[in-house]
């Protein structure tokens, strides 16, 4: 079971957490006119690399706040943990 | 009592106190300390079982984990517990095992003939036995090979014990209180850490209880038994025995079970049987020792073969001699201490030593007590068949290939060490690759991956000087990084004997003319001829030569079988074992409960149960419930022999005729407030809420961003920048987390907060024509009129002094309205509602009138809002803004979602008018079609129209909308049946929507 550093609680364990996919989508600006091809990317399209991967977790059993956190997909390994609004490297 | 095999002056058994049990439906006695396997082999018995493929008879191999030979059956308190090993299991008063894996009894088994058909249970017998005829699989095959496999048989009943799970913190998790646990633990306990030590036996110290060493002035025993003692007494320690570690799992987090009470006649008050400990540690020490290997030789299955470490715990703990007339068959030193122990208590031991002549301190030893010694000497067979009678021995040439004067000796047991390897199955499951040491012979582990380090023989340190002092060292070391203590405990001095190197023989060649089975998995009856089969076949990867022969699994998981199957493997391949690699360790590292496992989560406890304020009043009011998620809610209120048709047909009946009332607590509620609370439910549901005025409500659907509805629900403007929403029961937590994600990734810069209300208000949702009579004498000082009140409208009350929340809103599409009161109050709300309305007719309604009422109404719910539709298909497209811009919107403009053929809602109704329509039938265009029959659709939910009475059914079809008035077919394959039906709007009752508005 993972141990999460929230950047708001502190380190939790998984189970408090809900996976939350990909934390690279972007979604397109309101009203903004977007192809096909383009919509499509944001809502099918997601990143599943083998190794470090930015990813949203929603703390649904603490603060419910979502985060973003960096972990390594084979090794479980967490690099770093961003609040939402956080900028990330 | 007579005990041959007891040993009067040694041991630490309790002799004061005996213990009978019974195996095998007969009596026995031990004293308290025994395991079964040792209390048995005082009495003399060493048959307890039989092999799994050839059910040649089965002893006493091991004496802990590693056990792969004496699994029983355990009989207490009526519950069967199977799998328990004779090795591990205390003796308690009234105890009851039996042998498994034998019929009709353990000395006289029919399954036996299975060891003379050896011809038809080859490696991969399964593939190969059981194939042809196919036609014989269903009939003979199956039902066979079902009743020959596993060990004993699991309680059907329910399990009645309690197990616990607990969640603990410490700074460094210890798993092993040999001597390397034990130094590494007192080290980091006096330097301040907060240190787990688990130990798997009832006893402390490991090695050390069977060792002739000396720490510190004292013996091995003396020194583990001082340092226990001190570790229990200091408080940021904590030790526990019986427990074992055995499953370490990502960012250090391990699991240990705690056998709490099986050594008990019965669990004692307030506690649990077994407890499962979750513990996250900053830092793990393995110090979990090692395990003696076999050496393989012909019949080295026969009871009375046993590891000689094994013969020697018999004797140091338990005090119990495993023979009279001891074999030793050895390739290192450990033999030899067994052997003196043997001398030291009386009886003389032979010892075959593999080497051709060793020198050191524990052979001098020997030697000068007067202990014969053959070296260069192996067992080439044992012979006898439920226990060793003699054995076969021969000189073997120095390069180990050529047998020489055979001769047969005569004992009762050969004690057999083929070195030691280290148990790195806990280093390996924390993702340490292993690495082969050629020194020992062993794998043992290389880079930590996680915060873990190996200590002592695990890390394949077998000198007690080199144990101690890594152990010492590590354990300040780890505990500095934590708690930067500084303080360092001075080492005590380490007396042993010193030993010589090991042997690395581990085969005994077959004699010219002999085909003896020599068994490299005892547990499997894995021979050295299975993997030569499966390599001849061409199974290389020791991954499927594991499973294809099944060496190392089941529920010893190849403690003591692994190395030499990998031996053999790269001897036949010509490689060397690092080359063939090993096989992945798994959690568990022993079998480990279901219960202990599932904890507290059993039955009703398996989820948590939620419960609408006016849970009891329905209780006392013959409700019968059903489960919403994981709330209860009140499905029909039974009167008299009612069934759940009858009832829920009167209710639904009496809401379109006079009032009912219904609970709907379990709706989802959250409060929406900010500034841009407009805004922000503008981009989350599709129609437009930037009008909408204070004191009102509106229906809204939610999608998500890939066009799919996701919800719908009423929300109402409590005032300027707050809203009051509701969720469907269902989707209340998702819709929580889906604004929070809008809010908190994607549109920060919206200045809005949402919380969950869902139990702060207990709702009674009031409908049918009589209810605004009714609201107008349960609020006389509110105008509940049309127009004091109309449609969509909200307002404040006050019920009997109570505050109130009214709101007009009707999912039963009769005029109805939503009382909301704060949670507390819920109780005298319905109470207050049931008694006012007494004299309207007014009656409870469960979620089954609740459905009819919404399916003959058209209005959709969570079965046509499947995760599939669109809002087109739940004919929400009125509600789909064209102007402005919302979540998923940009998908609804995907070709799939616009054409014309596209499935939609429609109501069906049977032309018999009495057929009901199963749910999940298929609506079909010729019910007598070639299969696959092309599908139009599915019905989506049914019910017995009230209004109409007639069967009533909601269908999602495809270009529904120009279906209706068509005459279809609705077909359940499952329930077989074909029903003509007609296809009809699906606004089945009042499609212009005036009772609502009245």
């Amino acid at each position: 079971m993972l141990y999460i550093f929230c950047p708001h609680c502190g380190s939790r364990s998984q189970n408090e957490f809900a996976y939350g996919g990909d934390a690279t989508v972007k979604r397109p600006e309101l009203n903004k006119e977007v192809s096909d091809q383009e919509w499509d990317n944001f809502v099918y399209l997601r990143k599943s690399p083998r190794g470090k991967h930015l990813e949203l977790w929603h703390h649904i059993s603490g603060c419910r706040q979502w985060i973003k956190v960096e972990r390594d997909t084979s090794t479980h390994e967490i690099f770093k943990t961003y609040k939402a609004d956080e900028l990330t490297e | 009592m007579s005990q041959d095999f007891r040993l009067d002056n040694i041991g630490m058994v309790n002799r004061d106190k005996k213990i009978s049990f019974t195996f095998n439906g007969k009596k026995y006695f031990g004293y308290e300390g025994d395991t079964i396997a040792s209390a048995l082999i005082a009495n003399g018995v060493h048959l307890v079982g039989r092999s799994f493929k050839y059910h040649r008879p089965r002893g006493f191999f091991g004496v802990g984990v590693d056990e792969p030979y004496a699994i029983l059956q355990l009989e207490r308190n009526n519950e069967r517990d199977p799998n328990i090993r004779a090795t591990e299991q205390e003796i308690f008063e009234g105890l009851e095992v039996k042998s498994v894996n034998c019929w009709p009894s353990v000395n006289f088994d029919i399954g036996a003939i299975n060891n003379f058909l050896k011809m038809f249970f080859p490696a991969g017998f399964y593939y190969k036995t059981f194939m042809w005829p196919p036609s014989f699989w269903y009939k003979i095959y199956e039902p066979f090979i079902r009743m020959a496999a596993g060990f004993g048989e699991a309680s059907i009943k329910h399990d009645k014990e309690r197990y616990e799970h607990k969640y603990e913190y410490c700074d460094l998790l210890i798993t092993g209180s040999g001597p390397s646990g034990l130094a590494s633990a007192y080290a980091a306990a006096k330097n301040g850490a907060r240190v787990i030590l688990a130990e798997d036996k009832p006893r402390y110290g490991g090695s050390l209880l069977t060792s002739d060493v000396n720490i510190g002035n004292q013996t091995g025993v003396e020194w583990s038994e001082k340092i226990i003692t001190e570790l229990k007494s200091m408080s940021n320690v904590i030790v526990k025995n019986r427990s074992q570690v055995f499953g370490y799992y990502d960012h250090n987090m391990l699991v240990m079970s705690e056998r709490i009470s099986d050594h008990l006649p019965q669990t004692q008050k307030y506690l649990p049987k077994q407890r499962l400990w979750y513990i996250r540690a900053k830092e793990v020490l393995i110090s979990s020792g090692s395990i003696e290997r076999p050496l393989v030789f012909g019949n080295n299955d026969t009871p009375g073969v046993m590891l000689s470490s094994a013969a020697k715990e018999y004797m140091k703990v338990y005090g119990v001699l495993v023979g009279k007339k001891p074999l030793i068959f050895t390739n290192n030193d450990s033999g030899y201490e067994t052997a003196i122990e043997f001398k030291k208590n009386g009886v003389n031991p032979l010892i075959l030593d593999t080497r051709k002549e060793p020198s050191s301190d524990i052979v001098t030893e020997a030697k000068n007590l007067g202990i014969e010694i053959k070296f260069s000497h192996v067992v080439v067979a044992a012979k006898g068949y439920k226990k060793v009678k003699s054995a076969d021995i021969a000189k073997i040439s120095d390069n180990k290939k050529d047998l020489s004067n055979i001769e047969n000796i005569e004992c009762d047991c050969i004690c057999v060490s083929g070195f030691w390897t280290p148990s790195i199955h806990l280093a390996s499951q924390s993702g340490n690759k292993s690495e082969f040491n050629e020194k020992i012979d062993a794998f043992i582990p290389k880079k930590s991956k996680q915060k873990e380090n190996t200590i002592g023989s695990a890390n394949g340190k077998f000198t007690l000087e080199e144990t101690i002092n890594e152990a010492f060292d590590k354990g300040y070391e780890v505990s500095n990084k934590i708690t930067e203590n500084n303080n360092k405990v001075s080492m005590p001095t380490v007396v042993e004997k010193k030993s010589s190197e090991h042997d690395k023989f581990w085969c005994v060649p077959l004699p010219k003319g002999k085909s003896y089975k020599r068994f490299l998995d005892f547990q499997n009856d894995v021979a050295v001829t299975d993997i030569e089969l499966a390599l001849r076949e061409g199974f290389r990867s020791i991954e499927h030569v594991k499973r294809y022969t099944t060496l190392g699994m089941a529920t010893d998981q190849g403690k003591t079988s692994n190395l030499n199957g990998l031996q053999l493997v790269s001897d036949i391949e010509n490689k060397v074992v690092p080359q063939v690699g090993h096989t992945t360790f798994r959690p568990p590292y022993t079998p480990v409960s279901i219960g202990a496992i599932v904890g507290r989560e059993v039955g009703k406890h398996s989820k948590p149960t939620r419960k609408s304020p006016m849970h009891e009043w329905h209780e006392k009011n013959n409700a019968v419930f059903v489960d919403a998620g994981v709330w209860l809610r009140p499905r029909y209120y039974k009167q008299g022999n009612e069934t759940l048709f009858e009832a829920s047909k009167r209710e639904a009946k009496n809401v379109r005729k006079n009032v009912g009332v219904c609970d709907v607590t379990t709706l989802g509620k959250i409060d929406v407030k900010g500034p841009d609370a407009a805004e922000f439910l503008n981009r989350v549901y599709t129609n437009a809420w930037l009008k909408l005025p204070v004191g009102k409500a509106r229906y809204g659907v939610m999608l998500r961003e890939d066009g799919i509805v996701m919800d719908d629900g009423t929300t109402t403007r409590i005032s300027e920048n707050h809203y009051h929403m509701t969720t469907t029961t269902a989707q209340a937590a998702n819709v929580l987390s889906h604004l929070e994600y809008y809010l908190q990734l994607v549109w920060p810069g919206l200045n809005v907060n949402v919380v969950s209300t869902t139990e702060q208000w207990a709702g009674a949702a009031i409908a049918g024509p009589n209810s605004r009579a009714l609201l107008t004498k349960l609020f006389p000082n509110s105008d509940v009129s049309n127009e004091g009140l109309p449609f969509m409208g909200y307002k404040e009350g006050d019920l009997f002094g109570i505050p109130a929340k009214i709101y007009r809103i009707s999912f039963s599409g009769e005029l109805a309205y939503e009382v909301n009161v704060e949670s507390d109050h819920g109780n005298f709300m319905w109470e207050k509602i049931i008694e006012v309305g007494k004299e309207f007719q007014i009656q409870p309604y469960g979620t089954e009138a609740l459905s009819t009422l919404r399916i003959e109404m058209g209005h959709v719910a969570g079965s046509e809002l499947d995760g599939r539709t669109i809002p087109h298909d739940a004919s929400l497209e009125g509600l789909v803004s064209k102007k402005k811009d919302f979540i998923g919107k940009r998908s609804l403009s995907r070709s799939s979602f616009t054409k014309p053929d596209r499935e939609k809602i429609v109501g069906v109704v049977p032309l018999d008018k009495t057929t009901s329509i199963p749910e999940g039938s298929y609506i079909v265009k010729d019910p007598k079609a070639k299969l696959p029959n092309p599908k139009l659709g599915h019905v989506s939910a049914s019910c017995w129209s009230v209004e109409y009475d007639n069967p009533f059914s909601l269908a999602i079809i495809k270009d529904g909308k120009n279906m209706i008035g068509q005459k279809l077919f609705a077909m359940s394959p499952l329930k077989n049946k074909t029903i003509p039906v007609e296809i009809v709007s699906s606004h089945y009752v009042d499609p212009e929507g005036k009772r609502v508005r009245a």
